[in-house]
Order: structure tokens, then C-alpha cells, then sequence
């Protein structure tokens, strides 16, 4: 199992210029407009590249050197769409039964369709219209319709940006087992990291058409090794940083000097801190602080901060923390594991 | 009284509001996708029967198909002649009313959402089968807005018509035609008898079409 997609394509002012191999459940993480969805419809064959290639399991996608270009019938790939583009004039079982067109056999048809149905929890909404389902159950149908066609890969796109958030998290954990399931390559596409992150076993960045880091997301996450892939990544904290020695590095707008637990390179040319990752109990890298405001969340405390001898042009530093622990004192100390502190050198 | 002048009219309505569904259909779906230029040509090209006067439409049908110009000639030696004809009448009003057909259904399809084509193409249904089952259903307020216009357009046409089919009662007399012969000869009764008929048609028309419109709008389909 693999897709290998290499390919260019110019749509006015934008570039997308796309190398990108891949096997098992891969998140596309990018700013909206990035190009993320046009990479999805240059592999299911809507879009046409201007060149390149595109192969699927050794099956040849796409090729304009040998003038290959599979219609999108031909090419055996899911396609779950952003706003599941179920058909509105068909019922929940007929827009199933689209998937299994193919399928003469009558009683396999049904077969497949009963199974996939029992599957994604879909009994008693079958004479249903899309428009009289929720979210969810619109969701669950168009990829009940997918999964019934049998393809090769499955692209999905911001799949959970049409649901409330208090769905989102219950749909992310079903989505997770039936890509698990599915025996085939998946490809989601998706601007939230959180997203991403519980989705997806290796995830590749995208930034103006292009993919600038792709690695499993575990290392992705713990180093992230770019400023644009740990601001991605969700890392509140990053400051220009040079380095003192072997494993110390100086952040001149903080005004501080910070111990890492692995050796610094050469060329660094920032430091990221997390938001979750400072801690008052901490001995090392341990700095004073001035507390400049809090905003409070359901369970958590956002603590903006400035070091004591921070450049006044520097933005203030973001510290979140469990309700329960937000300190009293306006002036205090906290330190940060030195293996937390993420070294960035793009 | 000789109902001719009905029976006719319904049926040059009918078959040209056939006709220009399908070639409406067919223009507007493909038009859209043509590169810019030369869609704005067409697009005006297709569009001004509705703009032109329809005497200045009927006269471009006798410059095309009068008995003594070559497509004329042409067609009149494998027996079919448009002119004083009750079928050139389906001519005249096709005419004449493809623009109402051809701008709603453009609308409708524009207004469709490409994602529902693009889900379909990679299940691998078969783009005809896109077109007749997802995309004419997602359009058929605005087709059959269209339609419904067309054929209103066609009932009602008279310049185009008296100018190529011209007026000779039992043959091409229409109920457009037949008003305005009653009409001149001062047969007032006559007249009133036809504009009652022609409102009563449309009355139905329309009262059809919006009852049509309620019942598929219970059986769900598109908001």
C-alpha cells in the first residue's frame, strides 16, 4: 500500500507544488488556502494537475509524461467532502445504494449495504432525507456511501469542521476506528491540530502550496524543529534564540539564558516554549516573572506573563495551567524542564 | 364554433416547449463550460430572440427557411416546408421562447453545488447519470421555472408566427392569430371568446405548476 504524489499546479497567483509519500492514516495540517483541498482533488481526479504524478498501490493515477489521466470513476478513491455532499432528492439507503452501483448481485448488494449500515449505527434513518439528518448521521451516511464503494484510499476533507464542538470530539473517536478498519490509505485534511493529532499517525505540513515538514505526529508534536510547525503545532511561546554553548541558549527579548537537555546546534534561530510546559515547582530554568493578566477558561487559566527584564517590544508569554493552580503572588518565580524547551532552527 | 384556432396553439406549445427544454437544457449546461470568450458570444447570440422584436425574429426565419432560400429549398424537396405550415408555428415559438428556457436553466445550474457532481464521479456514477439524477433534481425549481415560462411564451407568441405561418383558419390559425383576425374584421364577440380561452389556459398553467411545486416539496428534495 502506498500513494506517491508529486505534482505541480499554477492557479493564478497560487503555486502548489506537492512531493508527498505516503501509507497509513496521514493528517494534511495547513492554514485555510493553503492548497490542502486542491491536493485532495488532484488525487481524486476533479482537479487536473499541470504535472507530475500521481500512483496509487503501483496503479498509475495520473502521468502527463505518458499522458495517463484515470477519470474519476476509474480511480477507485473516497472522497468525504467538507459539507458530505449527500445527493438532497435521494433517501439515506438510495444514496448508500450509489456506492454499490456497481455491485449486479442483488443479494450481495444488500448484503453490504445491511453490513454497512448495522456498522454506522444508520437503522430507522434509511427512507430519511440528508436535510432531516444531523450532522452526525450526515456524516455517518456519506461515509457509510464511501466505505460500501470499496476504494482504494480515502481523502477527507475538514471532516469535522461542519459539527458542534461537543460532536466533534464523540465523531473523532468513530472516525478513528473506521479509518482503522478500513483497509486502505487515508488522507485527511485539516486546519485544527487537535484534529489531527488524534486522527492521524503521521502528518505532513503544508504552508503556501507547499509541504514544508511531514514525520510521525508524536515527533512532529515533541519537536516540532521549524517556527512554522511548532506555531502549527499549536506553540504559543516562540522568541528569536542564539546559541551560548553546547546547552545553554540566550533569548535576548526575554532578557534570559535557558538550559536544554539536548545539544544545540549550529544555525538556531529560535526557541518555542509551550504554553502547558512551565511550572512553578521547577528548579531549572527558573526565572522571574511578572503576571500581567488571566483568562479564564471552563477548567484551565491562561497566564499572560513578561520575564523580568523582557524587551518591551516582546509580546507577553502565554502560561496555561489548571484552574485550582493559578498562583496568587503578582511577582513570582517558575522554571520550565529543559526537555521541554523546543529548538527551532527553520 | 371551430376550436381549431385551441387545438392548434396547444399543440405548437407543446411540441416547441419540448423542444426548447431539451435544446435549453443542452446549451445551457455545455455554454457554461465553454472558455470565456467565446461563451460571451454565444451568450448572446442565444439570448437576443428574447430582446429582438419577434417580427424581426420571424423575418430571420423566411430569410432561412422561405421556399426560395437554399436550406428552404432544401427541405421542401424532402417534403417539410416551415412556411404556412401549422409546424413552422413550433419553429417561430421555440424560437422565441428558447432564451426564457436557455437564461433560467443557466441560473439554475450555476447555482449548483459542483461537490454533490464531484461525489458522484468518484463512486463512480456515470456523468449522465449525475446530470439526469443529481443535477436536474438539485435545478428543478429553476428548469421548471423555465419551462413554465417557454411554454407561456410560446402560447402567446404571435409576431414571429403571423410573419413565417402567417393566418389561414383551420390550416395555421392560432389563438394569438385568430384574436387579432377577429379583431380587425370587427368581430368583436369572437375575440373576447379567444381571450377568455387564452387567459383560462394560462390560469391552469399556472395553478398546475404551483400545485406540482407543493407536492414535491413535502417529499423532501432541496430546500
Amino acid at each position: 500500500m502506498s500513494l506517491i504524489v508529486k505534482i505541480k499546479k499554477r492557479l493564478g497567483s497560487f503555486f502548489l507544488d506537492i512531493d508527498l509519500e505516503t501509507d497509513e492514516i496521514t493528517g494534511i495540517l495547513g492554514a485555510s488556502g493553503c492548497g490542502k483541498s486542491m491536493l485532495l482533488k488532484c488525487i481524486a481526479g476533479v482537479v487536473t494537475p499541470d504535472e507530475g504524478s500521481i500512483i496509487l498501490n503501483g496503479r498509475t493515477l495520473f502521468d502527463s509524461d505518458r499522458k495517463i489521466n484515470l477519470k474519476p470513476q476509474e480511480r477507485r478513491v473516497g472522497y468525504l467532502f467538507q459539507n458530505y455532499a449527500l445527493f438532497p432528492n435521494m433517501t439515506v439507503r438510495q444514496n448508500i445504494l450509489c456506492g454499490l452501483h456497481r455491485e449486479k448481485d442483488r443479494a450481495r448488494r444488500e448484503k453490504v449495504y445491511q453490513e454497512t449500515l448495522n456498522m454506522l449505527q444508520l437503522n430507522g434513518l434509511e427512507e430519511h432525507y440528508p436535510q432531516q439528518l444531523s450532522g452526525g448521521q450526515q456524516q455517518r451516511t456519506a461515509l457509510a456511501r464511501i466505505l460500501v464503494s470499496q476504494p482504494d484510499i480515502m481523502l477527507l476533507d475538514e471532516p469535522f469542521s461542519a459539527l458542534d464542538a461537543n460532536l466533534r470530539d464523540k465523531l473523532l473517536i468513530e472516525m478513528k476506528e473506521i479509518l482503522s478498519r478500513f483497509k486502505g490509505i487515508s488522507i485527511a485534511v485539516t486546519h485544527n491540530r487537535d484534529e489531527a493529532y488524534k486522527l492521524c499517525s503521521r502528518i505532513a505540513m503544508i504552508e503556501n502550496g507547499k509541504i514544508i515538514t511531514a514525520a510521525p505526529t508524536k515527533e512532529l508534536f515533541s519537536n516540532p524543529g521549524s517556527v512554522a510547525c511548532a506555531s502549527m503545532t499549536g506553540c504559543k511561546n516562540i522568541e528569536a534564540a542564539v546559541k551560548a554553548d553546547e546547552h545553554h541558549i540566550d533569548v535576548p527579548a526575554w532578557g534570559i539564558r535557558l538550559e536544554t537537555a539536548e545539544p544545540v546546534r549550529d544555525g538556531l534561530k529560535a526557541v518555542g516554549i509551550r504554553a502547558h510546559y512551565f511550572n512553578q515547582n521547577s528548579r531549572l530554568n527558573s526565572n522571574e516573572i511578572v503576571i500581567e493578566g488571566l483568562f479564564e477558561e471552563p477548567f484551565e487559566t491562561t497566564v499572560l506573563f513578561r520575564f523580568r527584564n523582557q524587551d518591551a517590544q516582546s509580546p507577553s508569554v502565554w502560561w496555561r495551567l489548571p484552574k485550582d493552580r493559578v498562583p496568587r503572588e503578582h511577582e513570582l518565580s517558575i522554571g520550565i524542564a529543559p526537555v521541554n524547551i523546543l529548538l527551532l532552527y527553520r | 364554433m371551430d376550436w381549431y384556432p385551441l387545438w392548434n396553439s396547444l399543440r405548437i406549445a407543446a411540441l416547441s416547449s419540448i423542444l426548447v427544454f431539451f435544446s435549453g437544457i443542452f446549451c445551457a449546461y455545455y455554454v457554461a463550460r465553454l472558455p470565456r470568450v467565446i461563451k460571451g458570444v454565444l451568450d448572446v447570440i442565444l439570448t437576443l430572440p428574447m430582446v429582438l422584436p419577434p417580427t424581426v425574429c420571424g423575418y430571420f426565419l423566411i430569410l432561412v427557411f422561405g421556399v426560395k432560400r437554399p436550406i428552404g429549398m432544401l427541405l421542401d424537396s424532402i417534403g417539410f416546408r416551415f412556411v404556412m405550415t401549422w409546424y413552422g408555428g413550433i419553429l417561430a415559438a421555440a424560437v422565441v421562447a428558447f432564451p426564457l428556457m436557455y437564461r433560467t436553466a443557466r441560473g439554475a445550474f450555476e447555482s449548483f453545488d459542483e461537490t454533490l457532481a464531484y461525489s458522484g464521479q468518484t463512486l463512480g456514477l456515470s456523468n449522465t447519470y449525475i446530470f439526469w439524477r443529481v443535477r436536474m433534481p438539485y435545478c428543478r425549481q429553476g428548469i421548471l421555472a423555465g419551462l413554465v415560462l417557454a411554454f407561456a411564451r410560446a402560447l402567446g407568441e404571435y409576431g414571429a408566427t403571423s410573419m413565417l405561418i402567417g393566418y389561414t383558419p383551420g390550416r395555421t390559425a392560432t389563438i394569438s392569430t385568430s384574436v387579432y383576425q377577429y379583431w380587425r374584421t370587427n368581430d368583436e364577440k369572437n375575440a373576447m371568446i379567444w381571450v377568455l380561452i387564452n387567459l383560462a389556459i394560462s390560469a391552469i398553467v399556472l395553478l398546475t405548476v404551483n400545485l406540482l411545486e407543493k407536492r414535491n416539496g413535502k417529499a423532501g428534495a432541496v430546500k
